[in-house]
This record gives C-alpha cells, structure tokens and sequence, in this order.
C-alpha cells in the first residue's frame, strides 16, 4: 500500500520549529530587558529612600516640678528647659560657643517635640522621666554612616567635639533610630527631619478631587453627545480632530491657559487646590472624551437595536444600555488620566502651586502643593538630607498611582460583561 | 380608506379578514450609493402571516427593518417611498418613532439578548412602557412570554442568570418571549428558527399561528417547509427586487415566475 504524503515535509516542519522557538526567545529578551531596567530604576529609588524613614532620636532626662511651671503646660519656656537638660548631660561644656555647638546636636524642633509629649503626658511633671527628641539632621547623617569622621574636620558637617559628644550619648545609649512617622504627618519644612508628605498629599487628594469633579461629567456627556447624539457632519469632524489634537497638547500650555483664564479672568485664589485642580481637569478632559467615545462605540450595535426594537427612546437605550456597559472602560479611562494628571508639575508651576507651603491645607481655597511639586522643590533642596526624603516622596507617588492603577484594572475586571 | 376602518381596529369582523394593516409602496432603500431595494409594493394583512423568502442578500432583512424603521438608525440608509399602518404613513415626520417601534414588535436575525439578566430581558419593555402596576403582574407577564416562546420550563429556575449565558436556540427564544411581552399589534420575525431543533421550531411556529389571531405577522425564513406552513401569504424576493407575491399554496404550487420555481425547488439560493 502508498504511504500517504505528508501535508507538511519534515525538513519544513523543523524549521517552523526552530522560527518559533527563537521568536520566543525573543520575547523572553525583551521582557527580561524591560523587567531588569525597571527594577534597577525603582530598586535605586527605593534604596536610596530607606533613610529617609528612620531618624535619630536623642534621650534627655527631665526632672520638672509642678511649682516651675505654667498653668498652660505649652507656655512655658521649653527652649531653655530643654538647654538645660542638655548641658546637664555634658557638665564639662563650658564656653558659649562650644554651648552652641553642642545645641544643634538637636533638631529644631525638638523643643516642640517635648512640649507635645509633655502636654499630651501631663503625669510626667514631678517625674523622672526620659525623652527621646529628634536630632539634627548633621547628627543623623553621622548615624546613617553618611559622614565621614576620619576626614579632615574642615571638610566635614559635624566638628570634632561634636563627634566626641555623639560618641558619648552612644555610649550612654541614649542614641537610638526609630520610624521617621513624620515623613507621613508632617508638612513641608525647611529642616528636613521636620518634612513630611502629609501637606502634598493632601493637596494631591484636594486637587484630585476637583479635577474628577469637573472632568468626569463634562467628559462623560461630551463623549455621549459625540457618539451617541450629534449628527454626523463636518461640524462634528472638526470638534473631533481637535479634541484629540488638545490630548496632545504639551500640558504647559494648560497650565498658560489657567493662569490667564481662572487666575486673571476669574480671579480664583493662586496655588490653590481648586485652580490647579481646574487646570488639570481642563487637560484631563480630552483623555477622558476620548477614552469614553471608545467605550461607547465598543457596545455592539445590536444591544442598541434590541433596545429599540422594544420600543426604548434614544435616551432611555443610552442610560439603560450603553452607558452601564460603557461605565467601566469610562472609568478605566478616567482613572488613567486621572493618574496622569497626578503625576504632573509644569501646568501647576503656571498657577502658583510649586511652593514652599507649610501648613497642611484643609480645603481646596487653601494654598497647597501637590506630591510631584514637592519631589521637585526637595529635589531643588541643597541640603543633603533631603536627598533620601526626595526619593522617599517618589516611593509614595509611586505607589499612589500604582493604586490608582490597579483600581482601573480591578474595576474593568469586576464589570466586565460579554455580550 | 375611511373612519369607519380605524374603528374596527379592535373588533374582529368577519370583513377584517382581509384588512390591510402594513401597506408599502414603492419602497427603495439605499445603503449609501448601493441600492438594495427596488420599487417594493406589498401588503401586510391583519391576523396574516407573510412570509418574505428569497435568497441570501436579497434584501429581506433590509425590508423588515423599514417597518418599524430601524434602517433610520444605520448610518447612511436611506428609505425612500412610503410605508403605512392603518393608513398612517410610518415615515410620517410628526409620527413618533419610538411609540411605533412599540406598536411593532422585532425579533431580530442574531440573537441580541440585553447582557442583563433573563427576567429583565423580557421585563424591559412592560417596565420602560409602563403597563404593569406592580410586581405581580410583571411576574405574570415575564413568566407568560417565556412559555409562549417555549423557554418556560427550561429559565424557570433561573431567572437572574444573564441571558447571553443562554445557549444561541435560548436566546432566540428569550428574544421572541421579549418581543411579545410589550404586546405589539405587529411582530416583524427575521429567521426567527434558525438556531432551534424540530421540536423548539414547532413550538414557535405554534406561537405564530396563536398569535395571528391577534396580530399581523411577517416572518422571513430560509425554510420552504416553514413558510408553507405558518403563512398565508409569500413574497419572493431576489436582489432586492419582489418577483412574486400571493397566497402561499399558490407559490408553493403554482409559481408564476421561473426565478420562484428555480428557488423553491431548490435549484437556487
Ligand atoms: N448595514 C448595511 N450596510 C451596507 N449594506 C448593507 C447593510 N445591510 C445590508 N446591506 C446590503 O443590502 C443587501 C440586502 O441585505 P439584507 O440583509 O436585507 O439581506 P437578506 O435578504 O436579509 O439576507 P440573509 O438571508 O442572508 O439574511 C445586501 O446586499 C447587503 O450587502
Ligand atoms: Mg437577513
């Protein structure tokens, strides 16, 4: 009998084999490219962010009696008591300027510090007690290895003598690194063992706020006029070639357009929440347009004639139908612009939010910075400290826009539905 | 036509019989520049059962959809001619689109079930037309369309499962129960059996002959078998043009046309 001749020869067939595993190749190179290069970026960012969220605290011992003090325990002068139980900690420090030196072995605001702990621990007046203040951030810098003693002294932040002082606080043990929690509950400062995140995020969150409060729903009717209602002519071409020419637009020139229209024009409070909020959701806005006329148009035609085959109005197929199965790659689309509008600082330069705000804003009329404006104003920080708190607050954009991210996915994966 | 023919809309005489409810005259429809109907007149009897047949792309689905006007929403059909029920001219512009849609029922080539649960699938329309009170009669009505249609017993248990989970026969029939739960005076069915086996085609064409006591019926159907039995009434058509139109026992034993003989004997199409 005839053997039956193969469709495929055997010489062709190998060959097929070996194009396919070497596209594989390919394709495992790539992403193991991609992959390398992403983690070595995020593992630097990471890595040098670890300092910034542990600080030095220094151990004093306070013997205060109830007769020295105020009625209000926050009046009295807490410099001084705080000068004092340092001093008794280094009897042999005699001279002023030596006194001096040895003062700023503290953070600035540690005589705030104790004022806090001992309004908040009133049992501790008439007591011995033991309290751990920040240090300065020369002093942490040594702690975390960042100075180097052995260097000559002029060339070195911290002198001799505070060395030596250092080294027998170390000694006494009453040297110890603990969670920096004011990375998180602290606003901006100027000392950067007093800076936290807490005010640009806040601001980020206020100015989210505004920017989904205008461009979710303009965006969302604009999208379904387009698709749904307008009719088909040149008019409507043009509105769309330039919706997605203004999705394109260098985000600067928003930032131009705020200043000129809601600052000059409206005369809207600068650096605040609700201008840079309304600048952002003037840029968001053609993203989210054009994200939820995709999401409407993938609703297959026949949902619609089924609708208006029973008889639904045009209205009624589009709050019935369309829009509940178009909500969720709205929303992912809203979301991703949403991220993307967080992550950005040149329109916000334009309006005044790229500044050094202390206070923690409380609404969206109050001046207020937003986390990428603060990253860039403690990149633009000389002081060394600075450096791991910047790639501190890059970790926490990160990881909020990574939030932000995963709820879009989360979202389209929940209502999802097949048709 | 006169007053006195709009009064008997309700009443069933003896006369009524014979009564047209959908004219359509010189009917040609264009998808942009390509013609796909040319010159169409045909009427639609009241308590009839027309059958458009024909082979593929001829231009019966393209038919069906002018009469309840759900061309108007493809982009770049146009109708021309004149369509009308119970002497009111469908392309009227003062006839509101959306209240003769309802008055005219649609059961569509492809399934489209709602991906929405198959309660609200046939409840839709009763809810949006508002012809309940309450739930009670809803239920009634939801539970009624889904026996006629033959998915009843099969559903029951399951009410709030989505309806596109339904298998393609299913949801055809979960299609017919949502098109005759509104009720209409007019059921338009477009290969209304394609994807259902000997039995579930028997049940609906069960439906179509209980319905014809009610309401006109026009059915397009790729079956020979099919036509022959639920219609009275047959029109031929072939690229977008009517050849032949008359009582069914008529077409099916006497065609007047080549072309009609060639398709039902089978020889085309
Ligand atoms: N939306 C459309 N756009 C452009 N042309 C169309 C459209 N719908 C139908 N046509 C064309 O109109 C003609 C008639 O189509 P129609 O769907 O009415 O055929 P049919 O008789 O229902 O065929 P079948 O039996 O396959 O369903 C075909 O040539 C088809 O290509
Ligand atoms: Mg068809």
């Amino acid at each position: 009998m005839e053997k039956p001749t193969p469709y495929i020869r055997a010489d062709l067939l190998r060959r097929r084999y070996r194009a396919e595993k070497r596209f594989r190749l390919y394709g495992v190179v790539a992403i193991f490219l991609a992959s390398a290069i992403l983690i070595t970026l995020l593992g630097a960012i990471a890595f040098s962010s670890i300092p910034a969220f542990t600080h030095t605290y220094i151990g004093l011992d306070f013997d205060l009696q109830a007769g020295d003090m105020t009625e209000n325990i926050e009046d009295n002068n807490w410099h001084a008591i705080l000068r004092k139980a340092l001093y008794q900690q280094f009897p042999e420090v005699k001279t002023r300027r030596d006194k001096r030196m040895l003062g700023k072995l503290l953070s600035i605001g540690a005589a705030d510090r104790l004022a806090h702990k001992f309004a908040a621990n009133p049992s501790f007046v008439g007591q011995k007690v033991q309290v751990y203040l920040p240090a300065s951030d020369d002093f942490d810098l040594f702690i975390k290895g960042a100075i180097d003693r052995t260097l000559p002294e002029s060339d070195r932040l911290l002198s001799d003598k505070q060395i030596a002082w250092i080294d027998k606080l170390r000694a006494q043990a009453r040297v110890k690194r603990q969670f920096a929690s004011h990375v998180f509950l602290a606003g901006d400062s100027r000392e950067p063992e007093l800076a936290g995140i807490k005010g640009a995020l806040i601001g980020s969150l206020l100015t989210m706020f505004v920017t989904l409060l205008f461009s979710l729903p303009i965006g969302i009717m604009a999208a379904i006029y387009l698709q749904e209602i307008a009719p088909k002519n040149r008019f409507t071409d043009l509105i769309e070639v330039n919706i997605n020419n203004l999705a394109a637009v260098p985000s600067i020139v928003f930032g131009l357009l705020g200043l000129a229209v809601f600052i000059n024009f409206f005369q809207l409070p600068r650096s605040t929440p609700l201008v840079g909020g309304l600048v952002l959701a003037l840029m968001t806005l053609p993203v989210i347009i054009i994200a939820a006329r995709a999401a409407l148009a993938s609703v297959p035609p026949s949902i619609r004639e089924a609708a208006l085959g029973v008889g639904a109005s045009r209205l009624q197929v589009i709050l019935h139908h369309i829009l509940p199965l178009a909500l969720p790659g709205i929303l992912t689309g809203t979301i991703i612009g949403i991220a993307r509008a967080a992550g950005e600082t040149a329109p916000l330069l334009m309006v005044g939010m790229l500044a050094f705000i202390v206070d923690k804003p409380a609404n969206i009329t109050d001046k207020a910075t937003v986390l990428p404006a603060q990253i860039y104003i403690w990149a633009n920080n000389p002081e060394r400290a600075f450096e791991s708190l910047t790639s501190a607050a890059i970790i926490i954009l990160l990881v909020f826009l990574l939030f932000m991210n995963a709820t879009a996915i989360g979202l389209r994966k929940r209502y999802q539905k097949r048709w | 036509m006169t007053e006195t023919d709009k009064t008997v809309k309700t009443h069933k005489t003896p006369e009524a019989e014979d009564r047209v409810k959908i004219k359509a005259r010189r009917v040609n429809v264009f998808y942009g520049a390509a013609q796909a109907l040319f010159d169409i007149d045909l009427d639609m009897r009241l308590n009839q059962v027309t059958a458009l047949i024909g082979p593929s792309g001829c231009g019966k689905s393209t038919f069906l959809r002018c009469l309840n006007r759900m061309n108007d929403v493809i982009d770049g059909c146009r109708v021309e001619g004149d369509i009308y029920m119970d002497n009111q001219n469908v392309y009227d512009e003062t006839l509101d689109v959306v209240e003769l849609r309802a008055r005219i029922g649609m059961v569509f080539q492809k399934p489209n079930p709602f991906p929405k649960s198959i309660y609200d699938n046939v409840a839709y329309g009763p809810r949006i037309h508002g012809m309940t009170q309450n739930k009670e009669q809803l239920d009634h009505i939801v539970k009624k369309s889904l026996r006629r249609a033959g998915l009843w017993d099969e559903v029951k248990d399951r009410l709030s499962d989505t309806g596109s989970g339904l298998s393609g026969g299913q949801q055809q029939r979960l299609c017919i129960a949502r098109a005759i739960a509104v009720n209409p005076e007019v059921l338009l069915m477009d290969e209304p059996c394609s994807a259902l086996d000997p039995v579930a085609t028997a049940v609906i064409e069960n439906l179509i002959h209980e319905l014809r006591q009610r309401y006109t019926i026009v059915i397009v159907t790729h079956s020979m078998h099919q036509a022959a039995r639920v219609s009275q009434k047959t029109a031929y058509f072939h690229l977008g043009e009517l050849i032949e139109y008359g009582d069914t026992s008529d077409i099916f034993t006497r065609p007047q046309h080549e072309q009609t003989e060639a398709y039902i004997s089978g020889k085309i199409g």
